[in-house]
């Protein structure tokens, strides 16, 4: 689904992600772990193609197809979404307007996914004008689910959510994920339905890990001062940080 | 410059150089008559010819006044003339917070007067359907020089729409426009304004607008299409307790447009309240946004918003002032200048939207101040009229 290959990339001259390789085969989901200024969200916004990241080596393959200079739009188009961990207001832009717009062409029923993510109040206000952080969280969830990417690269999703949203927060994306295991009974008739093979890919950038307690992994990485240095099961790596710290984790890769 | 304004490409017009013999037009009893593409001018600014869902109707065309009429009981529509004949004590609120000196196009406007209208409720009367008005120069490069009486007598209630614009074929003319407003104890009086001149036609509004103890005036001026120039500057005096004066303005400043609208509000007594809000974008042309208020008692409150976005070259001038007479006034404003954020661009675009959808999504929401106690027509006319507008200014 998604290959980086040795991408290098500078913000205004300085270096701040160095020969980084990546795979996120279709259907898995990888963790991002990194202690702050490590460079997860730079990585995040140079798949997403924002501007002020400058691509100076390597290339970026989505779906087959070398995006490394694509304009944003066009990844989103081709299926990449992303979530914000603090998106611009736009002042006099209704959500409701905005999630529309999120779908295009699809057929989506605005108000029920609203109400999956407790934003029916929301519909009639600007976007982001005045939410908290965690409305702000289940905002762009919105806008996803309109949105309906094959790729989900989500941003801090659990920073800043409380206990209630956060249970909340990881329903809505393990169904963006298809991951979800919420099913009255499964029949037999809807049995192969849960194991038809997933297609929904997702990089969840996490400083904490407490993502993890409401969502599964298929991979776990560490990205450290711009390298990315570890590559293994995501709730070992978050132990190994939780007992030892970002320090020793580092050490480990490093040997 | 003067007064640090950049004047370099403002021509003052001069009243004497237009044409002063207006041709009379007739009076139209059945507005279902008129000529079609003059109903569609007027639908464009809120005049709606059907006359449904409005209370009262005034149409003056040129110096002549074509139709005057009040359909619902409680509402009085005449022309202004007609008034001062039928009402003795008319004539004291003729200039009484409006001097005819105060400039050379109010001197020009009551030297020669076209006739303007004279709109009333009636004392406790609540008019649920909107009272409308027209002004329209349909002959090219003459004056029309109206005066305008409104009183919202005590607790009452009236909504006003107002269009002012000129016949398809005309692109250059005067419009000198003096209106008093007269908001009685109790009262609220909504007034929405919306302009669509020809692209060399000079605007002169002078308004005066007086509010007694709880009245309330909402004011809304939206201009969104070229013009020549436009100079205006309502005053409000908020006179008793409680008063209340809201205004609202959506600009639009093309290539070769002028601009320079503001408010001033007049805070004279306790627990008076006022609010100043404005959207402006410059694509080519010269916006001066002002606002003024003047704190005279302790316990007044008001809030000054000007925002401005300039798309391509222009000069947008923001000028909020706020003058505090005694402690105890509590004044605020917020003044922005600049260009659409790059971020918010990028945002929508990884949404899939282009970089012009982008854009011009961004600019619909600017200029969507939500105006409040718009007809719902209307308001889809103005949603209508603002997504046209930004895709010319593209």
């Amino acid at each position: 689904m998604l290959k980086i290959e040795d991408l290098v990339v500078e913000i205004e001259g300085k270096k701040i992600l160095d020969r980084i390789n990546m795979e996120i085969p279709e259907g898995e989901t990888h963790i991002l772990f990194g202690p702050n200024g490590s460079g997860k969200t730079s990585l995040m916004m140079t798949i997403m193609g924002f501007s002020g990241y400058t691509v100076t080596g390597g290339r970026i393959v989505f779906k087959g197809e070398d995006i490394t200079y694509m304009p944003i739009h066009e990844r989103a188009r081709l299926g990449i979404g992303v979530s914000f961990q603090r998106p611009p207001t736009i002042a006099g832009l209704k959500t409701k307007e905005l999630v529309g717009l999120c779908s295009r062409e699809k057929e989506v029923d605005i108000e029920t996914l609203a109400d999956q993510v407790n934003l029916a109040g929301f519909l009639d206000r600007d976007v982001n004008l005045n939410f908290s952080g965690g409305e702000i969280k289940r905002s762009e969830m919105l806008q996803l689910m309109a949105q309906q990417p094959d790729l989900v690269l989500l941003d801090e999703p659990e920073s800043g959510v409380d206990l209630e949203n956060i249970v909340l927060l990881g329903d809505v994306v393990n169904s963006l994920l298809e991951r979800g295991i919420k099913c009255p009974r499964v029949t037999r008739e809807h049995a192969h339905t849960h194991l038809k093979k997933r297609t929904k890919s997702a990089l969840v950038i996490t400083h904490t890990g407490h993502i993890l307690d409401y969502i599964t992994a298929d991979q776990g990485q560490v990205l450290y001062d711009g390298h990315l240095c570890c590559v293994r099961n995501a709730r070992e790596i978050l132990k190994w940080i939780r007992e030892y710290g970002y320090e020793e984790c580092i050490r480990c890769a490093m040997v | 410059m003067r007064n640090g304004i950049d004047r370099s490409r403002f021509r003052d017009p001069d009243p004497s150089k237009y044409n002063k013999s207006t041709k009379s037009h007739a009076y139209v009893e059945d507005l279902q008559l008129v000529d079609p593409g003059d109903a569609r001018r007027w639908l464009s600014v809120g005049v709606d010819t059907s006359e449904s869902n409005r209370a009262a109707t005034f149409i003056q065309k040129d110096a002549s006044v074509v139709h005057s009429r009040a359909s619902m009981e409680g509402v009085e529509m005449m022309p202004v003339t007609e008034a001062l004949e039928t009402y003795d004590w008319l004539k004291d609120y003729l200039w009484r917070h409006i001097s005819p000196e105060k400039d050379p196009f109010t001197e020009h406007a009551s030297q020669v007067p076209h006739n303007g209208y004279f709109i009333r409720s009636k004392p406790g009367v609540k008019i649920s359907q909107p009272v409308q008005s027209c002004l329209y120069l349909a002959e090219e490069g003459s004056t029309q020089n109206v005066h305008n009486i409104v009183i919202a007598e005590e607790d009452s209630e009236m909504h006003i729409i107002t269009g002012c614009a000129t016949s398809s074929h005309v692109t250059s003319g005067l419009h000198l426009g003096i209106s008093e407003f007269y908001v009685k104890k109790g009262a609220t009086l909504h007034f929405t304004m919306i302009h669509d001149w020809g692209e060399q036609v000079d605007v002169r509004p002078r308004t005066a607008i007086h509010v007694e103890a709880g009245g309330v005036i909402v004011s809304n001026y939206i201009s969104l299409r070229p013009l020549g120039s436009l100079e205006m500057n309502p005053t409000t005096i908020l006179d008793g307790k409680g008063a209340v004066a809201r205004f609202n303005s959506i600009l639009v400043a093309t290539h070769g447009s002028w601009l320079d609208v503001g408010s001033r509000v007049f805070l004279n007594e306790p627990d008076t309240r006022a609010e100043i809000i404005s959207r402006a974008i410059t694509a080519g042309g010269t916006i001066i946004a002002r606002g003024e208020m003047i704190g005279k008692v302790a316990g007044c409150k008001g809030h000054l918003e000007c925002k401005g976005l300039i798309l391509s070259d222009g000069l947008m001038h923001a000028i909020p002032e706020l003058q505090g007479h005694v402690p105890g006034v509590d004044m605020s404003h917020e003044a922005a200048v600049g260009k659409i954020d790059q971020r918010e661009i990028e945002y929508l675009m990884a949404r899939g939207l282009d970089e012009d959808e982008a854009v011009s999504t961004i600019v619909r929401g600017f200029l969507n101040v939500n105006i409040e106690g718009l007809p719902p027509a209307l308001a889809a006319e103005i949603d209508k009229a603002v997504t046209e507008t930004q895709k010319d200014m593209m």
